[in-house]
């Protein structure tokens, strides 16, 4: 049995010397173990998705796209895929912009009821979606927004910004002051000392901010499924949820029109990933 | 960064507008989406009012409550589904991503990509989440297909049963939910001074007692507060039962959010689903207020 000498990092607290033997039982196999949980649902998805019909082989073979094209074409995912683009598009933006606004006056001011109102922030995250389907619904209905993806942007903009507002504030607090004060001594006034020093300087956090809002629009179900009725209306979670009841027979279909709804989400998360352990002291991953 | 703030705040307080302007997006937006809303449900939770039968719309004081509380078998079974789900959800992500944290936070090769990796199920929503796992418990498509195949007879579908549409709805929403306690467990590990393990190093503690008396006593406040955050998002989440198995087989999953989207989805009786809403939401705050005291006490209590 050999013994390994490594080299210490900060992040890992198991000091010494360890045995090849030990390292494989407590780190190899769980992370292993751990691995084929995570990923093998994804790869079931995979090998559906992308197999001829009729195929037995665990693996995506004979290949062929057949199945995407069909839910692409004849099941309407191109609609849907565009009505979810615009929606988790909408959202980011506005997102975005209302938590720079919030975040820099949280950040660079003190006034009465920034307290209490960092405190509402918090608390709304305590006020879960499904919980306001009723009221929401007769909100929207008055401005004549039922079936309409405005209702949805705006839905998902109130529950995103909140959180985000917080993690920009955050964000901001690093960056210091005393650049501003070099711009507005050169003559700037707040709004180009803030576009020209700090909107740079605030690119990570605009990334992270705008996933985070951009993976829950995405996602949202209930608010979609409660707003909106016309078919060529629906967001991809309600379309896929209507071709689980009606096509549950086509397992290619249903596999493939997983896969449309997991692409853009899949790529946003590469972006954003490596942000999520740091974003998390800031209150920002929910669920 | 406080002494910066204290330092340049006179100059600022002559322009008072500036940071009511600024937060005043935010502050409309949920005035009128979140907080409105919220005082209405309480209002609605008094009126007989469907939307399918708008003219019978009428203020009954408490009847919806007393309708709930004594006349409404399904509302204690919901609650107790929705007791099962939140502990069985929150316990299992807990122990599994606590787990996780600690394989992630040590030092191997590619360790980037398998944090990568393994956080991906936490972006993925809870609709996509039940069309996988659907091909999973489907019998001519999952596991009961590859056991055929492997030569067994098997009968392997689990959401054809009461207690099997508990449990697979349960492991899919665990499967989701991992990474978000992993996430957070991670963050705080990383937080944890070095030298605490150095020097139980030197004294000879091994592995598990450095687990704990170091880390889990660093963790306590993150795992309370998770755990708490954890299960009143659990409690509400609804997404993944009601596409996978849609409160069936017979009601046997459907808790109590659930119900009250059926009321406001299905028979759009929406007094009385406000009635079922405020429920939730005074339960959801009892426990949470006990919770956060439960903690506290057992705080003192390590402490003493």
């Amino acid at each position: 049995m050999t013994i390994t000498t490594r080299r210490r990092t900060p992040s890992d607290f198991s000091l010494g010397r360890e045995s090849t033997a030990s390292r494989a039982v407590s780190l190899w196999i769980p992370l292993g173990l751990f691995l084929t949980f995570t990923l093998l649902p994804f790869y079931w998805m995979i090998v559906y998705a992308f197999r001829e019909e009729g195929g037995t082989l665990p693996l995506p073979f004979p290949f062929t796209f057949e199945h995407l094209e069909t839910v692409w074409n004849d099941l309407n995912f191109s609609t849907y895929f565009a009505n979810s683009t615009l929606v988790a598009v909408s959202t980011l933006v506005f997102t975005v912009v209302l938590s720079l606004l919030a975040g820099y006056a949280m950040s660079r001011y003190d006034f009465k009821g920034k307290a209490p109102f960092m405190l509402v922030l918090l608390a709304t995250q305590f006020i879960p979606g499904a919980m306001l389907l009723i009221p929401l619904f007769i909100i929207f209905r008055q401005f004549e927004l039922i079936d309409s993806l405005v209702a949805l942007v705006i839905a998902d903009t109130v529950f995103q910004l909140p959180l985000c507002a917080i993690l920009m504030a955050n964000f901001m607090r690093n960056i210091p002051i005393e650049l501003e004060e070099a711009a507005w001594i050169d003559g700037c006034g707040r709004v180009r000392g803030f576009l020209a020093v700090v909107l740079p300087l605030l690119r990570p956090a605009i990334v992270a901010v705008g996933s985070f809002a951009f993976i829950g629009a995405w996602n949202n179900f209930l608010f979609a499924l409660m707003f909106i009725n016309s078919n060529d209306r629906f967001t991809l979670p309600v379309g896929l949820n209507s071709t689980i009841g009606e096509y549950s027979a086509d397992y290619g279909a249903l596999a493939a029109g997983g896969i449309v709804a997991a692409i853009p989400v899949v790529i946003v998360f590469a972006i954003v990933q490596r942000f999520l352990v740091q974003g998390v002291s800031a209150g920002a991953v929910k669920g | 960064m406080t002494t910066q703030a204290l330092a340049v705040s006179p100059r600022r307080r002559r322009r008072l507008a500036g940071p009511y302007l600024l937060i005043a997006p935010a502050v409309v937006l949920i005035a009128a989406f979140i907080a409105y809303p919220v005082g209405t449900v309480v209002y609605y939770s008094f009126f007989q009012y469907s939307a399918s039968k708008p003219w019978a719309t009428r203020f009954i004081g408490l009847e919806n409550y007393r309708v709930m509380l004594f006349e409404d078998p399904k509302f204690w079974e919901t609650l107790g589904i929705t007791a099962a789900w939140v502990v069985a959800e929150v316990s299992l992500q807990l122990v599994f991503g606590l787990a996780l944290a600690l394989i992630l936070n040590r030092a191997f090769r590619g360790r980037g990509l398998a944090r990568a990796l393994m956080f991906a199920p936490w972006a993925i929503s809870g609709v996509l989440a039940t069309q996988i796992w659907l091909l999973i418990y489907n019998p001519s498509t999952g596991i009961a297909d590859v056991l055929t195949q492997l030569g067994a007879q098997s009968q392997f579908a689990p959401l054809a049963s009461a207690a099997g549409a508990f449990w697979g709805a349960v492991l899919a929403e665990v499967w989701r939910g991992i990474p978000f306690f992993a996430i957070l467990i991670l963050a705080d590990m990383q937080s944890i001074p070095r030298e605490m393990y150095e020097a139980a190093d030197v004294d000879g503690a091994n592995r598990f007692q450095q687990f704990a008396f170091i880390t889990l006593p660093y963790l306590r406040d993150a795992i309370i507060i998770t755990t708490l955050l954890r299960a009143v998002w659990e409690f509400n989440n609804v997404d993944l039962i009601y596409t996978l198995t849609g409160g069936g087989p017979a009601g046997a999953t459907t808790t109590l959010p659930l119900y009250v989207v059926e009321e406001a989805v299905g028979s759009r009786n929406f007094g009385y689903g406000s009635a079922l809403t405020i429920a939730g939401f005074l339960i959801l705050l009892v426990f949470s207020i006990l919770y956060l005291q439960f903690g506290r006490a057992s705080r003192r209590e390590a402490k003493a």
